[in-house]
């Protein structure tokens, strides 16, 4: 940011570059825009159709849902949460991890970020588009669901209660998106651009004529840009902190065993971003292999997640064992049960695979060798997302299936209609993502162009990297 | 006479410098344009860091104050409702909504900013009409106020520093 010290032509040996392949400039923009000006392959036909396929089976769902009540699901009176609230905190953590890679990153000078800030920022307002359908249908009415925000109304007006989690979460929530939506568009106008100035078809031309806001890369607004971006990203890391925290306050502030507890929204936090950096690799091992970007994301973009996701990891695993050591200091037998219910009651099964993926399996990063196998890495981020998905599932249904009363002791089994939402949530995730790759630069050009002389030490005018 | 000059330069260093020296001679910088944000050149250009961070804190305030007021209002004046025993006024609770709102006022604020202050609109036609600025290619605009005494001095400058074209715009091109 204008300061020529921390430049992104520093030169040491221990710096590796973070574009391979000997790229100039101009081979960014032609690299980034080709698979966006041929036509689309068969292979992401192929995805669309399965993603929209598989989003149709979830309007569907939910269409039924409208139609019957929440009585289509399989919740009962003493698990009141089940699918829908497991679904949306799973989606909310995904989309943590765009935010930490564009923001927390920026404002750390990880110029790595450049290869993925783009697209996690896409997977963020997608994932918390899924997420935000959850609490919405889980309503029961959601043609009610404007009652969240305060206005004023002919009945009193009656005001929302400020006082409850649920109301910050709308709050933290839908704050969380517009500022995510803002970012990644900030981001894109330069980019933009650069596709107007490309681009052949009139009709395109058009649009994104319409959407670069008449962007001509003046230094001058270059340098107010800059200022912006910084700026956004200083204002989206006390948010993205604050928004798993907030979700997170949904169960701490309840008094049930299991919930009411005060390491919540690190464990949260920790939690999302460690689930977020494991969906942002699955994507973009897939995307990189498709779109040919072997160059600019690099084993060693691959490598520095990992290492994100060994440290999220480990405070995750860390989480798990100090709530169960808490469980029993506190000496409070209602906590102790919940937790040896919940390694060794009925829903054992979904509490160990939690464990076995979200604690043993981001181990195996431990080794480079594994780190640097990608289909290795890919698989393992699977298992991650799987856990982190059970994580959810195991905190609010263990806690709530075995409540103060034993006569009311229950199990819950998610209805069809409950899976179906959930693999809607995923087709509709896939179909934006599917779209965006399609329509827009994954990867931020403008950005990449300047960190293309990174660590290249190149004392010469070639590149652009000067010394 | 002013003569508007605009050279075209491939290398981000030969911007760079271009840039410094033209200044230093005293030539009116009337913009570099470029193809992603060339670290060091607002300084070579003299640009003065900008005001939007004051803009910000400006929103954000705005946004926290009110929405803390709203909150005391609304549940402590126009409609107090006893809720659990808490006080009417519970402050601390009010504090995530205070918070989310100034984040969301000042991101939305500064970006608003940034697009007036930049004129940035949609339907907006760029400054110049040139697909090479978007993609590896950098263009200085300046204006020479001494043309009637030095007429091609400017012209050499800039050629000097590895122009591979430059053109005069007659009427004031991109200012």
């Amino acid at each position: 940011m204008g300061d020529q010290m921390s430049g992104p032509n520093v030169y040491s040996e221990l710096r590796m570059p973070l574009v391979d392949g000997n790229k100039r400039v101009g081979d960014i923009t032609a690299d980034i825009c080709r698979p966006l000006e041929g036509r689309a392959g068969p292979l992401w036909w192929v995805a669309f159709l399965t993603a929209v396929t598989v989003l149709g089976v979830g309007v569907a769902a939910v269409g039924y849902l409208f139609s019957k009540g929440v009585g289509v699901w399989g919740l009962n009176r003493t698990v009141g949460w089940g699918f829908d609230i497991t679904n949306f905190v799973f989606w909310v953590g995904i989309g943590h991890a765009g935010t930490l890679i564009s923001a927390v990153l920026f404002l750390f000078r990880q110029r790595w970020r450049t290869a993925v800030n783009r697209s996690a920022e896409a997977m963020t307002i997608f994932a918390v588009m899924c997420a935000g359908i959850f609490p919405l249908i889980h309503m029961g009415r959601p043609w009610l669901a404007f009652f969240v925000f305060p206005y004023p109304n002919t009945r009193g007006p009656l005001w929302i209660n400020f006082r409850s989690a649920l109301c910050w979460d709308v709050f933290a929530i839908s704050t969380y998106f517009m500022i995510s939506l803002g970012f990644w568009y900030i981001g894109m106008i330069p980019d933009l651009a650069t596709l107007r100035d490309r681009t052949v078809s009139k009709f395109k031309k058009k649009i994104f004529a319409f959407f670069s806001l008449g962007w001509d890369g003046s230094m001058r607004t270059w340098s107010r840009y800059e200022t912006v971006y910084l700026l956004l990203a200083g204002l989206a890391t006390p948010l993205v902190f604050s928004v798993h925290t907030i979700v997170s306050f949904d169960f701490a502030t309840a008094l049930i065993p299991g919930w009411h507890t005060t390491i919540f929204p690190p464990y949260f936090v920790a939690g999302a971003i460690f689930s977020g950096l494991a969906m942002v690799l699955t994507l973009m091992l897939i995307a990189r292999k498709t779109m040919g970007l072997e160059n600019y994301l690099t084993s060693r973009h691959v490598d520095s997640m990992c290492k994100l996701i060994i440290g999220t990891g480990g405070i995750v695993g860390l989480a798990y064992a100090t709530e169960f050591f808490i469980a029993w200091y506190s000496g409070n037998e209602y906590e102790r049960f919940v937790f040896i219910n919940r390694a060794l009651g009925p829903y054992a099964w979904a509490y160990w695979t939690m464990v076995s993926c979200n604690v043993l399996v981001p181990q195996f990063l431990w080794f480079k060798k594994i780190r640097a196998n990608l289909m290795i890495v890919w698989i393992l981020t699977i298992f991650i997302n799987i856990g982190m998905w059970f994580e959810r599932f195991t905190i609010i249904v263990t806690s709530l299936h075995r409540d103060f009363l034993p006569s009311s002791w229950t199990y819950y089994i998610p209805s069809k209609i409950e899976i179906a939402t959930l693999m809607g949530s995923f087709g509709l995730f896939f179909t934006c993502f599917l779209l965006f790759c399609r329509f827009l630069p994954v990867l931020a050009m403008a950005e990449v162009k300047g960190v293309l002389g990174y660590a290249r030490g190149r004392a010469s005018t070639e590149n652009g990297g000067s010394s | 006479m002013n003569r508007t000059l605009h050279a075209v330069y491939t290398e981000e260093q030969q911007i760079l410098e271009v840039t410094r020296e033209s200044r230093e001679r005293g030539y009116e910088i009337i913009d570099v344009y470029t193809p992603y944000p060339v670290h060091g050149l607002e300084a070579a250009m003299g640009l003065k860091p900008s005001r939007i961070p004051i803009a910000c804190l400006i929103f954000a305030m705005l946004g926290g104050g009110l929405m803390f007021l709203f909150q005391l209002w609304t549940s402590a004046y126009d409609w107090p409702v006893n809720i659990g025993g808490k006080p009417l006024n519970s402050a601390p609770a009010f504090i995530p909504v205070t918070f989310e709102t100034s984040v969301l006022l000042a991101g939305l604020g500064t970006i608003l900013v940034l697009f007036i202050t930049s004129r940035l609109h949609p339907w907006k036609k760029p400054a110049l009409q040139d697909a090479r600025l978007t993609d590896d290619h950098f263009l200085l605009a300046i204006r020479q106020t001494d043309a009637d005494l030095h007429p091609e001095l400017a012209k050499e400058l800039l050629l000097a520093h590895g122009a591979i074209e430059v053109h005069e715009v007659v009427d004031g091109g991109a200012a």
